[in-house]
């Protein structure tokens, strides 16, 4: 390695300690500040749980019940915590298994460190046993890697990875480590990374550029804002607060946004996206200043892209260079951190409370809620709502729960309908939709905060994608509250399926195991609901258990999600039905 | 901006490090561009890589690929050039049988009009090195090719850009970070 690339914390008291190279890994993320891992160990990675055990009451090793859970806890653990989440595998199929969450990490800017073992540096390129190119079949979904086969090379690699993990735009790495370079002694001295000189990762705002977008919204007439998770991302909640309150200018948010603002906050004008609110959608077609602020104008959010927005001005504050323009044009691009970029534009802000403009999301908010709200969160109707669901979680957890939704139906509805009182709250699949995502990463996420109530809201298709980590849950004691909202469909390609072929139901009807039996073969107390004077008790009851505590509920078959933007329409032609 | 494809030079400067011709092809890759050629050597800066990518695409996706690449972490920074900000050439070989030359005069001609370099000559073959545009080298290729030719090879586009690239510069204001 060339060490003049990278710029290091001098380590000045420590003296050089001969140990193993695994034994370095260990160390390393000790002074990383790492207290839990998530993993599963294999012969290539042997050695590092030889150490493992070793320093196990200085570093907890959490043994899931697959490698993709333990990705998936790494990034519940990360964003809850904004800390960095790791994993660790072994080589083969413990390292590609770890795939789908290292790229649901990058697509959702998940900081995460993901160690994986490697046959020994002789055998590599031999088709060995268990050998396979994870380096080569993870760099377009990580933000960096690095193999590494010489334990000497082992703390720059780790500094580095944390380094980059954490920093600019968060992201995964992945360290593939030798057996051998494990099990060589070498001098060990550990130096945190605190610069990589090819690597920019906070672009320097430009004070013109916060000036030309201030007088941008100060002259609009109807501005809105949609924030997204830079601002969760870039701890810059209360500057985004104390902008919006400001300038009094409405504000809506992405799913991966949700809670950086409290729900019930007066200008927190909902969702946007396909299944979003209906008048922060409708009206992202009537705003003259669109401002963005950490945001990328995913496909979801934005539907047709050519009818997105086009009467607006867009001003677009974001960390990462590469997202100015690349799906919608910015007039204004404010490049930098949000936390120091919005305080530059509070400063320039006019006091304002755009009354008139507000009371046009009033009046669409009355729509929505008369034709779709009140339907899903107050039914008449016999079948359960996911909606109803939500409305009591709401109540029993105050608004206070972190809630860890899978993907799907039960996802918009989680999304739409959960209150949050406080950020880093609504820890969702974003980008890459995983299906499977949610039970583990509740455990990660339940680990990281555990003073914090923390609800998985499942569908039955995703909880049986990884419904292995009930073991986890189990052997670990994690007191996560699981809602299972069964409806016997893959929800959400079923509704597709209504609305766009014809109701042909083709593999999307579930004939489900007993979820009650299978959580109490696990341990884990359970119960479930099929009709609705059962459903308040049982959600009381849930969130007032100190343990892990499993809860189905039985909820109408075919019930849809809206509003919706059907896929390649525009935003304003949200249909409420 | 324009739709137009064109012929983009896409430079990129990079630490020189194991996988990132990987990371960088992939990014072409996922945009289902087709890579022209593409060329890595050693820069003008020490321990740092440059590649030189020749694309046809639109201006509009030029200006996204460069950005997506400099994201990269192990790339320092990366441009795009039409062809008439950058100087470029490309460079063969032919290997030709050693007969022709005396059993057919005109390629002695061929040769020195074109001003290619005889590398090597011995009684079999003869091997002619030629440097010059793309449409040099397909001549010669066209006139060589009525004669016979054992094997032919081109190399990808080297580039220099008119402008300058302030690479040195970057790098010299992190060291004194």
């Amino acid at each position: 390695m060339n060490t003049d690339t990278i710029k290091k914390e001098k380590n000045t008291s420590a003296k050089a300690e001969r140990i193993t190279g695994s034994e370095a890994i260990i160390r390393c993320l000790i002074a990383e500040g790492v207290k839990t891992l998530y993993g599963y160990p294999g012969g290539a990675i042997m050695p590092v749980y030889d150490e493992l055990y070793k320093y196990q009451d200085r570093i907890h090793h959490v043994l899931t019940r697959h490698e993709q859970g333990a990705a998936h806890a790494a990034q519940g653990y990360a964003r809850i915590s904004g800390k960095v989440g790791v994993a660790m595998a072994t080589s083969g199929p413990g390292a590609t298994n770890l795939v789908t969450g290292i790229a649901d990490a990058q697509i959702d800017s998940t900081p995460l460190v993901c160690i994986t073992g490697q046959v020994p540096s002789p055998l590599l390129g031999t088709d060995a046993f268990q050998e396979t190119d994870i380096v080569g079949i993870s760099t377009p979904v990580t933000k960096w890697n690095v193999q590494v086969t010489k334990a000497a090379d082992i703390p720059e690699a780790i500094a580095k990875a944390f380094y980059i993990a954490k920093s600019g735009r968060p992201g995964p790495v992945l360290i593939d480590i030798t057996k051998d370079a494990q099990f060589e002694e070498f001098d060990f001295i550990y130096e945190k990374c605190t610069g990589v000189r090819s690597y920019n990762p906070v672009p320097k705002t430009d004070i013109n550029t916060v000036k030309a977008a201030a007088a941008l919204i100060n002259a609009a007439k109807k501005p809105m804002i949609v924030w997204g998770q830079g601002v969760i991302l870039g701890k810059a909640e209360a500057e985004l607060k104390a902008v919006i309150e400001k300038s009094g200018v409405p504000a809506a948010w992405t799913i991966l946004g949700a809670s950086a603002i409290p729900t019930a906050h007066p200008l927190n004008i909902g969702m946007v996206g396909m299944h979003g609110n209906y008048a922060p959608n409708k009206l992202t077609n009537e705003c003259d200043v669109l401002i963005a602020i950490g945001m990328r104008f995913d496909d979801r959010v934005t539907g047709n892209l050519s009818t997105y927005a086009k009467q607006a001005k867009v001003v677009h504050f974001d960390i990462d260079p590469a997202e100015i323009n690349k799906n919608v044009k910015a007039d204004v691009a404010v490049l930098g951190d949000s936390k120091e970029s919005l305080a530059l534009l509070l400063s320039e802000l006019n006091e304002n409370t755009h009354d008139a403009w507000h009371q046009e999301f009033k009046a669409l908010y009355a729509i929505e809620y008369d034709t779709v709200i009140k339907g899903d969160i107050l039914p008449e109707k016999e079948g359960l709502t996911m909606g109803e669901v939500l409305r009591q979680i709401n109540t029993y957890s105050k608004g206070d729960a972190a809630i860890v939704s899978d993907v799907g139906q039960h996802q918009m509805i989680a999304c739409r309908y959960a209150e949050f009182n406080r950020s880093k709250s609504n820890i969702t699949s974003g980008g890459l939709g995983t299906m499977g995502f949610a039970l583990p990463a509740a455990i990660g996420a339940k680990m990281a905060a555990p003073e914090r109530e923390v609800v998985a809201i499942i569908g039955d298709g995703g909880y049986q994608m990884n419904i292995q980590e009930l073991g986890t849950i189990f052997q670990q004691k994690v007191p996560v509250k699981i809602v299972v909202l069964n409806n016997e469909f893959l929800g959400m390609v079923r509704q597709w399926q209504q609305l766009f072929f014809d109701k042909r139901y083709a593999s999307t009807e579930m004939t489900n195991p007993d979820f009650v039996t299978i959580a109490k073969g696990y341990h884990i107390e359970a119960k479930r609901v099929t009709k609705r004077d059962e459903l308040e008790a049982a959600i009381k009851e849930m969130i007032a258990s100190k343990s892990s505590y499993f809860l189905e509920v039985c909820v109408e078959k075919e019930d849809n999600v809206f509003p919706m933007i059907p896929s390649g329409a525009s935003v304003s032609d949200v249909r409420l039905s | 901006m324009s739709q137009e494809i064109k012929t983009f030079t896409i430079s990129v400067y990079t630490e020189n490090n194991i996988g990132l011709l990987n990371r960088i092809s992939a990014i072409f890759q996922r945009r289902h561009i087709n890579i022209e050629s593409l060329t890595t050597s050693q820069s003008e800066i020490k321990d740092v890589n440059r590649f030189v990518i020749v694309v046809k695409i639109t201006e509009d996706h030029a200006i996204k690929v460069v950005k997506q690449i400099e994201k990269q972490v192990e790339a320092i920074r990366a441009y795009y050039h039409t062809n008439e900000e950058t100087i470029f050439t490309e460079s063969c070989m032919f290997k030709i049988k050693s007969n022709l030359l005396f059993e057919e005069p005109q390629i002695q001609n061929l040769i020195k009009e074109s001003h290619a370099r005889i590398v090597t000559v011995n009684k079999e073959f003869f091997v002619l090195e030629k440097t010059g545009r793309r449409h040099e080298i397909e001549e010669l290729r066209e006139a060589f090719n009525a004669y016979g030719i054992m094997q032919f090879v081109r190399s990808g586009r080297i580039a220099v850009t008119k402008d300058e690239m302030k690479v040195s510069e970057l790098l010299e204001a992190f060291k004194n970070q």
